[in-house]
């Protein structure tokens, strides 16, 4: 087995739930300890069902090497989680990881930068935290600014950059790292197109090199593109292994099954400035030629952060393609200052959708991104056409939608011959 | 077809539930010796860029305080020094290795909390944290260091510099090994209490009187010596007013007491970190 990069056998991970912060203060351990000396001995108390949750159960899988492994699976299923027991960020419960190789983890982009200090200064801070040597980063400065297009600005603080030079030049650092294994976690969620762009080709390349590369991603575009192989997870365990259409469906048919209105908010990509609660639709089935609504509670952060943020809702269809994009700002659909919650209400008019189903995917934004939710909720449109005369599946089946259209035939009358 | 050759050395990591006491690996945070750098000179950056007064600091810090020091203990009160020193001397050398203490004490006990953002993204032995915080403070004590030097030129005469000066830098070690220890085991309870970083200005304030930095060792009577040297600054401070004032030797008690003191802050310090680090990331 010389060609396996990764091995990951009957991996676990739980976590106690007490119902208590993790941190207590001083005053009340030295209360506690004056009240009741020998508490400290006591055993703690025995786990049960309850106050046991496991994150990651019976994980195995191999990654042979030059691998792009795709780890899908819906919010809180546990990816997040794995991906740190891979990075050693956190132990195992139970189980193992064999790595054959250095490890290069990209959990976070801009990891480690220092508001203050100049371009400069934070590329060789950061490549120093993500394991890259002096020598090894000063030979790449200049492709990595390249990389991020900030010549002019390479030696001002940080804190003076638009937030995507900021990202451009976080993951430029972390895109030339040379390790053996790359492990991505979801961080093209907060670029914008052009950048996702770039990440994707930089991702591209490095799978092309031979590197093995485990990616985390909601884009099931970007899945499709870079995979190889896939790996669905639901709720902790190992839903599905093998090829990336197959694994992809088997993830939309998760989907499908249960309302997303339990996804943890804290675990999407996004300042949590704000965040998208109970996204639904209005009903599980549309007509084509109805109004697809779809409802969602905005709510602040805990942070009580004030800023102007707009709704971006995508439609996509069953392959993960896109076929609109709708943005709030265009009737004032702006989620103002302030600490209180928003009911959306979404409508999407036209185009009107064909048979079949949707995924929806939104994004709140403001001067940074605030929350992002890939196909959070799904809804279906059924098969009852918006014409007035039926219509075999040939007359329509081409297009991504149907449209709204009309033919007028008239007759040319016949020349009359001399 | 042939057999794909297996490449000469490819590292191997294995990942998988640790139990039990250990001391964190030595070659592990050697092999990342250059992030400690970075991190070190990163905070040292930080730390002079942010203030105006940035490098002035180190200086004015050690000198008001002395000022303060000699009018107050050395002149109203009359505390006389051994060995015929004069006072301010006497006080600023022994506010040297106090003070890069201090200092040290005070950043790594926060440096975890401080870099939560890194613990839950990254790997990396998490000893390094607080070790490139105390390694910042050497900035200030270099600084501090060059200003004693000048004082010791004014007052030279005063004082007789014996062979027991190349045991300087050894001092300085202790110094920051005690540091480390110390701080090691704050930054590892302020994670758990979060409230410990408000009882640091009273620890740190407490602990400057129980240290001979304003006054000699030999104050303390004879019986008391023992306990008195459980407080390792006690041997710091004493050892590096002597190798470089050549002020009487502390008692050999005195020593013993502080040097015991250190190694068993540092040993247990060293494991109690390596306990809680499996559960850092999960806790932060």
């Amino acid at each position: 087995m010389s060609d396996v990069a990764l091995r990951v056998e009957n991996l676990g991970k739980k976590y106690r739930l007490t119902g208590r912060p993790p941190h207590h203060s001083l005053r009340e351990a030295l209360v506690g300890l004056a009240k009741a000396p020998l508490a400290m001995f006591a055993r703690a108390k025995p786990e049960t069902e309850e106050n046991t949750f496991w994150a990651l159960k019976g994980i195995d899988f191999e990654v042979r090497r030059g691998e792009v492994l795709g780890l899908i699976g819906r919010n809180g299923a546990g990816k997040s989680t794995l991906l740190k027991v891979l990075s050693r960020i956190t132990e195992p419960t139970e189980g193992s990881a064999d790595l054959y190789g250095r490890i290069g983890s990209l959990l976070e982009v801009g990891t480690g930068f220092k508001p203050e200090l100049s371009g400069r200064e934070n590329i060789f801070l950061n490549g120093a935290i993500l394991g890259m040597g002096r020598k090894e980063i000063e030979r790449k400065f200049d492709e990595i600014v390249a990389f991020a297009e900030v010549e002019r600005f390479i030696d001002a603080p940080v804190k003076h950059y638009s937030s995507g030079m900021y990202t451009r030049l976080a993951f430029a650092v972390a895109a030339h790292l040379e390790s053996e294994i790359l492990i991505v976690d979801e961080v093209l969620a907060v670029g914008d197109a052009v950048f996702q762009k770039k990440c994707l080709g930089r991702m591209s390349e490095v799978a092309g090199s031979g590197r093995t590369i485990i990616f985390v991603s909601h884009q099931m575009g970007s899945i499709s593109r870079l995979c190889s192989r896939v790996i669905c997870l639901h709720q902790g365990r190992m839903d599905f292994s093998g090829g990336t259409a197959e694994g992809i469906s088997r993830y939309y048919a998760r989907i499908g099954e249960t309302p997303a209105t339990g996804t943890k908010a804290i675990r999407r990509a996004g300042t949590g400035d704000y965040r998208a609660v109970d996204v639904r639709p209005e009903k599980p089935m549309f007509s084509t030629f109805e109004p697809k609504i779809i409802l969602m509670r905005v709510e602040p952060g805990s942070d009580q952060k004030t800023g102007r943020c707009w709704i971006w809702v995508t439609i996509s269809d069953e392959q993960g393609n896109p076929i609109c994009q709708c943005d709030s700002r265009i009737n004032d659909g702006i989620v103002n200052t302030g600490p209180q919650s928003y009911e959306v209400r979404f409508e999407l008019r036209t185009p009107w959708l064909k048979p079949g189903d949707y995924y929806v995917s939104l994004q709140i934004r403001g001067f940074a991104v605030a929350d992002v939710c890939e196909n959070v909720c799904s809804f279906r449109v059924l098969p009852i056409l918006p014409y007035e005369m039926a219509l075999p599946e040939e007359g329509f089946e081409q297009g991504q939608t149907l449209a709204d259209f009309a033919f007028q035939v008239g007759e040319v009358a016949a020349q009359t011959v001399e | 077809m042939e057999a794909s050759t297996e490449p000469a050395t490819r590292t191997h990591v294995r990942i998988s539930p640790r139990s039990g006491w250990l001391l964190p690996s030595f070659r592990e945070i050697w092999q990342y010796r250059e992030l400690v750098a970075f991190m070190a000179l990163r905070d040292i950056r930080l730390r002079y860029k942010q203030t105006a007064l940035g490098v002035a600091w180190a200086v004015i810090q050690p000198l008001m305080t002395m000022v303060v020091f000699s009018i107050f203990l050395g002149r109203l009160a009359g505390i006389k020094t051994d060995g015929g020193i004069p006072y301010p001397l006497f006080c600023l050398v022994g506010l040297l290795p106090w003070q890069l203490f201090a200092y040290s004490l005070n950043q790594a006990s926060l440096s975890m909390v401080a870099e939560q953002n890194l613990i839950t993204k990254v790997y990396f032995p998490r000893l390094i944290i607080p070790l490139a915080a105390i390694l910042a403070g050497l900035a200030d004590f270099t600084i501090a260091f060059a200003l004693t030097l000048v004082f010791m030129l004014v007052f030279a005469g005063n004082f007789t510099v014996t062979w027991a000066v190349v045991l300087v830098p050894v001092f300085v070690m202790l110094a920051v090994v005690t540091a480390f220890s110390v701080g090691l085991w704050l930054a590892s309870l302020n994670i758990k209490y979060r409230d410990i970083r408000y009882t640091l200005p009273f620890l740190t304030q407490i602990w400057m009187f129980i240290s001979p930095v304003g006054y000699p060792s030999s104050l303390v009577p004879a019986e008391w010596q023992f306990v008195y040297g459980l407080n390792p600054l006690v041997g710091v401070v004493e050892g590096f007013r002597w190798s470089l004032l050549g002020a009487p030797a502390p008692s050999a008690v005195l020593m013993l007491a502080s040097l015991g003191m250190v190694a068993v802050l540092l040993v247990t310090g060293l494991m109690y970190f390596r306990k809680l680090e499996r559960t850092f990331a999960d806790v932060i």
